[in-house]
């Protein structure tokens, strides 16, 4: 074990457990942010530097500061280290420049994309980035790219954060889909004109962190704000059945994988129960979905967004009562 | 001329044959080495010699030999450095075509040194003709028993293959070159975990510069001692030296560390002054991606010392007004060469060699090329150049690899000593972008 | 995917090279033998590779056809696109620039009719700006496959330098450049 002290709060943890994973061990506002970095994902972290943190103590062995800010999601603790996050301006500057480098070639398209109100990108902007812009230059664009009937790639919108490549490396058996080109002229694709088909291919939508690829089936049927977020599962012979229902009243308009509070998806699921099973009647509820993090989805159904207070003092009384724990002062 | 360490026989027709080669004392290290030292004796000499890597970083060699891991039963392997691709570098390219030998004797007793059985050249892609003169030099090397298996009869075994790259300047980051050598895009690691403990096939790799490996032979034959006592203090040994630019002789120069910059520059033995009886403008010292230096500060430090070629001399005054040895790539300019043309152009080079996997060189190197295209080409504005510094800022020390900071730091370095050449360039667009103008205004002075 | 063999083919020696190659690295680890590959493929089918050379690749190596096209676009060398009979892969970086590259771009431009890329009309030169090829202290220089051209300085070395070229056979060669008198004495 090893015991670290993490802005100032200390917690201990397995040996080889990173920086990220020990911060979220402690879990609330202290956490890095992290956009290419998911768990289930082997390999993945490292390129969005989004997660850098300061590392003032390197262990209680040898105290020395780590001379550079360092990936939270990759590298590991050891005992005695000290790390600072919010604490530290020099971590919440670089933060704010790295957010700006993924801003620059993007396209800022929120109101017609399909991923806003869930997309990390997002978040991430509004939690740690500056409102004004810099950039003059022309944005790289993309053309929409097909990949097969179910998923739809936007190129423009990806920060090339590789959890895609990896998905289908890990979960599926014959990838087709790839980084090709480099530098800012990397793109995801396939090179060939080629389909993603597999029975496991729906969950490159689930782990992209932007609205990069979407769901065919679902785009543009609803805002994923209007939507209830319910828990339920069904007996399927591919894969384990749970999964998140989006619903508008009675009608299913998406499925996807249940993800946590950093999105990450607890189990990958089958697009049988992606795509085709649309139906309530397919599907055995739980209940509703909690959505723990600071997004448009939660303001609108379930918690009170802390960050948002002072963003929206007067809340319409329509909009409360799905708001049955609001306290005080949502209602001046 | 100074001692020749590594250049004592190139000229010597023939000398890329083993039989010349031997002639001339070749291959007496791997005799040496195998058949009377122990490998940790080699590391000790290296160790001692205080040879540092001579691909731009200057690391102490002996000290990266060192922490190489050693687990039981897994394989360990020397990877040789000759993607040489930094802009202004072609020592290693040069040394290579003339003598191949010189290289693979370096790579035999450094592999037995760290207890390689298995070692690999990777060159760049466009140096095919160079890699097809080391297969056949290493062809001759294994039927003279240097190669293969009991090599002189010692009981050490060593296969030894040349790699070639694609075409991709980032293969020369150590973890790039690995991922590269595996078979995949040069895409640089995260560390830890280090090479030395996952390097190549995940098991404990060494990767040097092949002129570091080719110093190794001399090291082992006269002793590391011997070698200590070549240049000064922490500089120790002789350096390849690339020069080009506005020089008399452009070429590479076998230096005693230690050589004033000024004779470097104008004595007849090396560059033989500015072409065209010009004045020099500025130096890059140390490959595109290190601080350019104002011909003030190239000459003399900040404290009025003169500059040597040394690790220590060219870094005085720090990124303020020093720079750094690199590669060893001497850059020089004359009096009728644009600095804001030149910074665009290193600009385009990383932003074209950026691999793209993080997402501060990716965005931030197209970023800076962008703005000063558009100041080269008349369509800057003012801001721009606190903009270019500010980006530099935000790329440094933020990436996985040193690219980012090879991409700022020439940035960076131009506008702090010719920021007034590019508010000039802004101010009168139309002259700036007439051909054959140059801002010809009072250079920044730099003051402790 | 359909189980058609693919019908690209490389010549026996190319083969022989390829397995040698193969050859060079630990079994399981024969995707490390790519990027030799593709260039021997590239050399063997007109100077760039198709997607059906690629799949061609990844037949050999046994990995995904993706792999090889990632690879293959990461690396600038192997050429996507047909190209002409001569790569003039021209260097364009900080060091050549300083004692004429750009005004050997210019020239070559003018010459052929082309812009950067581009092949020229006859399909005889690809005019491809490259960055630095490690031989600063000869520029400008350009390379045509495996051989350097060095200090081309003026257009009538240029004039000359292309007519040689349209002379001459497309060979794979082993070619050593001639190189600058003053090194390393």
């Amino acid at each position: 074990m090893a015991k670290i002290t993490f802005d100032g709060i200390e917690v201990e943890v397995e040996d080889g457990t990173t920086i990220l994973q020990a911060a979220r061990k402690i879990g609330g506002k202290v956490v890095p942010p992290a956009m290419c970095f998911y768990t289930p994902l082997k390999g993945s972290g490292g390129k969005c530097r989004v997660c850098l943190v300061k590392v003032s103590q390197g262990s209680a062995k040898d105290p020395r500061p780590m001379p550079k800010l360092v990936a939270s999601c990759i590298t590991p603790v050891q005992d005695g280290m000290v790390v600072e996050n919010t604490t530290n301006e020099d971590v919440l500057n670089a933060r704010k420049s790295i957010v700006e480098m993924l801003l620059i070639n993007h396209p800022l398209d929120c109101p017609i994309c399909d991923q806003a109100g869930e997309c990390n990108l997002q978040d991430l902007s509004y939690e740690h980035g500056v409102s004004a812009q810099r950039f003059e230059e022309e944005r790289r664009t993309f053309n929409k790219v097909d990949l097969g009937p179910y998923i739809q790639l936007h190129m423009t919108r990806c920060i090339l954060c590789y959890r895609c490549v990896y998905t289908a490396d890990q979960i599926t058996d014959k990838r087709v889909h790839g980084v090709l080109g480099r530098g800012d002229a990397a793109e995801i694709g396939t090179y060939i004109e080629n389909v993603i088909d597999n029975d496991f291919s729906g969950n490159v939508i689930d782990v992209c962190p932007v609205g990069a690829l979407t769901d065919k089936t679902w785009r543009f049927k609803n805002r994923v704000w209007f939507t209830k977020p319910l828990d339920a599962h069904r007996d399927c012979p591919t894969c384990s059945g749970k999964v998140t229902l989006w619903n508008r009243g009675d009608q299913v308009l998406r499925v996807t994988a249940r993800k946590d509070e950093y999105s990450e998806v607890e189990e990958f699921i089958c697009n049988t129960c992606r795509f085709d099973k649309k139906e309530m009647s397919d599907w055995t509820i739980e209940g509703p979905r909690k959505i723990e993090r600071a997004s448009v989805i939660s303001a609108n159904h379930y918690e009170l967004p802390v960050v948002n207070v002072p963003i929206i003092p007067n809340l319409p009384k329509s909009a409360k009562k799905d708001l049955p724990n609001a306290p005080e002062q949502w209602n001046p | 001329m100074g001692l020749k360490i590594l250049t004592e026989h190139i000229n010597v027709p023939g000398i890329e044959t083993l039989e010349v080669y031997r002639k001339h004392g070749g291959y007496k290290s791997v005799e040496k080495a195998v058949k009377t030292m122990t490998p940790e004796e080699v590391v000790e000499e290296v160790k001692t010699s205080g040879l540092r890597g001579r691909g731009g970083a200057g690391f102490p060699t002996g000290l990266k030999w060192s922490f190489l891991a050693k687990p039981e039963g897994v394989p360990r392997y020397l990877v040789c450095n000759a993607d040489e691709s930094e802009p202004g570098t072609f020592k290693d390219r040069w040394f290579m075509e003339h003598n191949p030998h010189a290289l693979i004797e370096g790579m035999i007793t450094s592999s037995y040194a760290l207890g390689a059985n298995t070692s690999y050249i990777y060159i760049r892609g466009e140096l095919m003709f160079i890699l097809r003169i080391l297969e056949k030099a290493i062809a001759e090397a294994y039927a003279a028993g240097l190669l293969g298996k009991n090599i002189l009869g010692s009981g050490y075994d060593l296969d030894l293959h040349v790699a070639p790259g694609g075409g991709a300047y980032i293969c020369g980051e150590e973890t790039a070159l690995l991922e590269s050598l595996e078979g995949k895009r040069g895409n640089p690691r995260n560390k830890p975990p280090f090479p030395a403990v996952k390097g190549l096939f995940a098991c404990p790799t060494v990767v040097n510069n092949v002129e570091t490996i080719a110093s190794v032979p001399w090291i082992v034959n006269n002793t590391g001692a011997e070698y200590a006592k070549v240049g000064i203090g922490r500089s120790t040994g002789t350096k390849l030296i690339s020069a080009s630019g506005n020089i008399n002789n452009p070429g590479v120069y076998e230096i005693e560390l230690g050589v004033p910059v000024e004779e470097f520059i104008y004595s007849d033995q090396y560059c033989g002054g500015i072409w065209k009886g010009k004045s020099l403008k500025a130096v890059v010292p140390g490959g595109s991606s290190v601080p350019i230096l104002p011909a003030n500060l190239i000459l003399k430090t900040v404290a009025g010392e003169d500059r040597l070629m040394t690790y220590e001399s060219l870094a005085d005054g720090g990124f303020v007004s020093g720079s750094m040895m690199g590669s060893g790539a001497f850059i020089v300019f004359d009096e009728d060469q644009c600095i804001v043309r030149n910074t665009w152009n290193y600009a385009r080079f990383y932003h074209h060699e950026s691999c793209g996997q993080c997402s501060p060189c990716r965005e931030g190197t197209g970023w800076m090329e962008k703005v000063l295209h558009r100041i080269e080409y008349g369509h800057g504005h003012q801001r721009d150049i606190d903009l270019l510094v500010s980006v530099a800022k935000q790329i440094e020390g933020n990436t996985i690899c040193p690219l980012g900071d090879a991409a700022a730091w020439p940035v960076a370095a131009a506008i702090r000593h010719f920021r007034d050449e590019f508010e000039w360039h802004i101010k009168h667009p139309q002259e700036a972008t007439t051909p054959g103008a140059v801002y010809r205004g009072q250079l920044n002075s730099v003051t402790a | 995917m359909a189980e058609t063999k693919n019908e690209v083919k490389f010549s026996d020696a190319a083969m022989a090279d390829i397995q040698r190659y193969i050859s060079h690295y630990p079994e399981d680890r024969q995707k490390s033998a790519i990027l030799p590959i593709l260039h021997i493929a590239q050399a063997e089918s007109g100077g760039w590779v198709s997607p059906e050379v690629m799949d061609k690749v990844a037949e050999i190596l046994n990995i995904q056809p993706i792999e090889v096209y990632e690879v293959a676009t990461f690396y600038t060398m192997f050429n996507l696109k047909p190209v002409g009979k001569h790569v003039l892969e021209v260097c364009r970086t900080g060091p050549c620039c300083l004692r004429g590259a750009d005004q050997l771009i210019d020239t070559l431009k003018q010459k052929l009719g082309v812009e950067e890329g581009g092949t020229s009309a006859d399909g005889m030169f690809t005019l491809k700006p490259v960055e630095c090829l490690a031989s600063c202290g000869t520029g400008p220089m350009l390379q045509v496959r495996e051989k350097f051209y060095e200090n081309i300085e003026n257009e009538e070395q240029v004039d000359a330098f292309l007519e040689m070229l349209r002379q001459s056979e497309v060979e794979t060669p082993y070619h050593v450049a001639a190189y600058n008198k003053n090194s390393g004495k």
